[in-house]
């Protein structure tokens, strides 16, 4: 299982900011180890940020975005003590999902 | 015979099938990940991701900006990119390296209510012209900027 996330949310205006911090390894299947053997893709695919049952960012990624991604939008609406819930999903099927409160 | 140990090693015998099923991949369409467009991630030329994405040639757009994206990278790994789009009713960003072995790099969809502005961080392999792909109202419109990378994110 792989690490939490570290997720912020603040209330920004009218709006909530949220930042993303993801702990992946983000391979890209194109690196090579010391025996000269392909080192197999393994990378986040999907992303999804609900907040109050509502889809508020879904991404899809290819294994070009950075090891330990990192993610930051902004939804209007979201109040403090409000949840957001961001799931992903890799390549292999893992998936992670975590949440933060807005503040 | 000890029965503590017989269920034990019986229960133990099924975490391993379960295990084995979910790492060869056998289950559910459902259980695993949404839609991925592998098609266009497997894209190598802007044509080819076009055609994938079943648009048509994007036009050039100043309503889409690029913020916090340096102008030189010093290392190709970690390249923040930062994308605006002021288009009404963008529905998609995508962000796409020109130089990369597989152009396409990470798709957004924006749902109305978010804001049309995103930022991440991409891999770059070289120098390159880094995309943004805007889907508005079912058109695409897109913006570039080249960014000089001095150590690449793809070496081994």
């Amino acid at each position: 299982m792989a690490d939490p996330m570290k997720i912020r949310a603040n209330v920004v205006g009218d709006s909530t900011e949220v930042k993303v911090l993801m702990s992946h390894e983000m391979e890209t299947g194109q690196r090579k180890d010391a025996q000269g053997k392909t080192i197999p893709a393994w990378f986040i695919q999907n992303v999804t940020a609900t907040w109050n049952n509502k889809t508020v960012l879904s991404a899809q990624w290819g294994p070009a975005v950075s090891k330990n991604p990192f993610l930051s939008f902004k939804f209007k609406g979201g109040a403090k003590g409000d949840k957001v819930i961001i799931t992903w999903v890799d390549n292999r099927g893992d998936k992670r999902t975590d949440e933060a409160t807005i503040a | 015979m000890n029965r503590g140990r017989r269920q034990a090693l019986q229960q133990g015998g099924g975490v391993t099938l379960l295990a084995l099923v979910a790492a060869a991949g056998w289950l559910p369409a459902t259980a695993r990940a949404q839609s991925w467009n592998k098609a266009a991630f497997d894209t190598k030329t802007m044509a080819e991701t076009m055609q994938a994405f079943g648009g048509g040639e994007p036009v050039q757009s100043k309503d889409i900006v690029f913020s916090q994206t340096p102008d030189i990278a010093e290392n190709g790994a970690v390249v923040p990119v930062g994308i605006t789009s002021s288009i009404p009713k963008t529905e998609s960003i995508a962000i796409l390296v020109e130089k990369n072995p597989n152009m396409l790099a990470a798709v957004f969809d924006i749902p109305p209510g978010t804001d049309p502005a995103i930022s991440t961080r991409v891999k770059m392999g070289q120098s390159s012209n880094i995309v943004a792909l805007v889907k508005a109202d079912g058109k695409y419109y897109m913006a570039s900027k080249e960014v000089k990378v001095t150590l690449g994110g793809c070496g081994g």
